[in-house]
């Protein structure tokens, strides 16, 4: 087996001395978890907010004291009556206002219920639903203080986030980016790499030779098999250190899914250089073909709940969907395949088809 | 010269390869002895390369027979892959690889042993003066160099038969001399030699040629026999005369 340890060997050349690729390739995923981490992130911070307290007295400070305790909010305003809020919203000198009654401190002695009216700008819907669960969270925090020290409790709707109580959006963006770093290095590198061959002529000279095209082939991916798997282990190691993403399930069951999931981005990859013969065309059709689906229909960044059906059931083709619930399921909610088995077979089924078509369309072009 | 008669090296006999409707190449005979530098001359498109892409195996004929260093093309294209050198007329070396890189990553494919690939490596180098140069990059050569080292690589197994798909392609006149030195230098150590060119000088330089117009084969013998048989003065002109009608059918 000395010619394909020869093959193998020369991967590991071209791409250690491809040094900007293989930077790329390395610290684009680390980069990303960094970029997605901060630049992307759904939760707020900082949330401008004006209470209007007509009658203020130690109880509604106290309430205010819990506003601007939090780093989610910043209690910017002060109001003796809600006559101004229309202003403020508008200007966007506050982005939520919680109106408290004329009578708040007197109710709440008294034991009565007590109305809190909540306003929060919903121009953008989703950081609006979450301003107004943070306020809630507040209010709910004063409720439970006031009821241990014996005043009467009413109890208001309550939210619970469940697998992700702290709402921090690392932890859904995490296991999205893993499948996206995959696709990248898999798909996107195979098809490059098998192009750049073609357009050398060198592909020639290894199909006249007597290796057999899957030696040629095995010996192309199991190069970046390795990187796939090293940019795994690095994106997982950074989200928890760097994000205190849990990793609740195992982690070789997690390995182990990546890796059936970089075989299908591989097959992918051959796929689109079997139909190309230069490397930006290559490219354009593994950034259109894998990436873009990717990142758009997988769940990864944006719901599938929240898009038309017809979105909906082509989201069902892209194996990212798949794998993002796979790695949900294990590093968030901690199951094993006792769950997960059926995603796991439609995965293990799309790789299947996606070899055969990659074996098959690899040979088509030798005869 | 002509071909010794007890083992040709490649014998093709009504060989046929047909693309749809289209015929790449249709009923071409012929055969090569061993030992012998043979030009295989046609302009693009006539189906040169679809020839030899069947006779490397990469490639199934429709019908007809072939057989190359006495394997069949169609049951025994492994055997012919180990028996053939090839060298296309894009550059076929690794230019991310060192001269010595390249030359061990052939010898392993070919299942060369470390001596031999280390005694190899060092002939090799060492005809080509290329002793200095052994640890750069291909991709610093100049292209001449680049040239005459795919073509030792190509010999680097000892293959009983060469193809040399437009081997001089965008090399100046002097290279392209010690090119041939080197072609001459290998057939006369009993390689079979399969040249495709577009220099027509450089078909002067070879035993026998064929010359291929829209898939088929319309001369075939020495040089000097073709120039007397068709009566003209040099081998230029005489493809310049069997082309220019298929050009003009097709254009």
């Amino acid at each position: 087996m000395s010619a394909f340890a020869g093959l193998l060997r020369k991967e590991g050349l071209h791409i250690l001395r491809d040094r900007r690729t293989l930077l790329v390739v390395i610290f684009m995923p680390i980069l990303q978890v960094v970029l997605f981490g901060y630049a992307i992130r759904t939760d707020i911070t900082d949330i401008r907010v004006a209470i209007v307290d007509p009658s203020p007295d130690a109880s509604t400070l106290e309430l205010r004291n819990r506003f601007s305790a939090t780093n989610a909010f910043k209690l910017v305003r002060v109001l003796p009556n809600p006559t101004l809020l229309d202003h403020l919203f508008a200007s966007g000198a506050i982005q939520e206002a919680v109106v408290l009654d004329g009578d708040f401190a007197n109710r709440l002695a008294r034991g009565l219920p007590v109305r809190i009216l909540i306003i929060a700008d919903a121009s953008e819907p989703n950081s609006g639903s979450a301003m107004e669960s943070y306020a809630l969270g507040v209010i709910q925090g004063f409720e439970r203080d006031v009821a241990t020290r014996g005043g009467t409790v009413r109890i208001a709707a309550e939210a619970r986030m469940r697998f992700n109580p702290t709402r921090a959006s690392s932890n859904l963006f995490v296991p999205g980016l893993i499948a996206f770093v995959l696709t990248v290095v898999s798909a996107l590198m195979t098809a490059i790499s098998l192009t750049r061959e073609k357009e050398t002529g060198t592909m020639e000279i290894l199909l006249v030779s007597p290796l057999k095209p899957f030696q040629i082939i095995v010996g192309k991916v199991l190069a970046y098999l390795v990187i796939g798997f090293l940019s795994v282990l690095f994106v997982v190691a950074e989200a928890r250190l760097i994000f205190n993403v849990p990793l609740r399930g195992s982690l070789l069951l997690l390995l182990g899914e990546g890796l059936l999931y970089i075989l299908t981005s591989l097959s992918l990859g051959i796929l689109i250089s079997s139909r190309t013969s230069s490397q930006r065309v290559a490219m354009i059709g593994a950034l259109a073909g894998t990436m873009l689906p990717t990142i758009l229909l997988s769940g990864f960044i944006f719901p599938l709940e929240s898009m038309p059906w017809p979105l909906r059931v082509i989201a069902n083709a892209i194996p990212a969907k798949w794998f993002v619930i796979i790695a949900r399921g294990v590093m968030l909610k901690g199951v094993g395949l006792e769950y997960l088995w059926p995603q796991t077979l439609i995965l293990l089924g799309m790789t299947v088809v996606l070899v055969a078509a990659a074996t098959r369309s690899f040979r088509i072009r030798l005869a | 010269m002509t071909a010794t008669p007890q083992q040709a090296a490649i014998e093709a006999h009504e060989l046929t390869r047909r693309f749809g409707s289209f015929i790449a190449v249709d009923r071409i005979s012929f055969d090569v002895a061993a030992g012998e530098v043979f030009g295989f001359l046609g302009a693009n498109g006539a189906g040169k390369t679809t020839a030899i892409r069947i006779l490397t195996g990469l490639l199934s004929p429709t019908s007809g027979t072939a057989r190359v260093a006495g394997h069949d093309v169609y049951s025994e294209s492994e055997w012919i892959k180990r028996r053939i050198g090839y060298m296309s007329q894009k550059f076929s070396l690794y230019e991310d690889l060192t001269v010595r890189e390249n030359i061990r990553l052939y010898g392993g494919i070919y299942d060369l042993s470390k001596d031999e690939v280390r005694d190899r490596t060092a002939r090799m180098l060492s005809r080509l003066g290329l002793e200095q140069s052994a640890d750069t990059q291909v991709r610093s050569l100049p292209l001449g160099w680049r040239q005459k080292l795919a073509f030792s690589v190509a010999l680097l197994h000892e293959p009983s038969i060469v193809f040399l798909d437009e081997p001089t392609s965008g090399v100046d006149p002097i290279t392209r001399r010690q090119f041939w030195e080197l072609i001459y230098e290998a057939a006369a150590g009993g390689t079979t030699v399969f040249v495709t060119t577009h220099y027509m000088d450089e078909a002067e330089y070879c035993d026998r040629i064929s010359i291929m117009v829209a898939g088929r084969i319309e001369a075939l013998g020495s040089p000097a026999e073709l120039r007397r048989r068709f009566g003209v003065e040099s081998i230029d002109e005489l493809f310049v005369q069997l082309a220019r009608p298929a050009a003009a059918q097709t254009s």
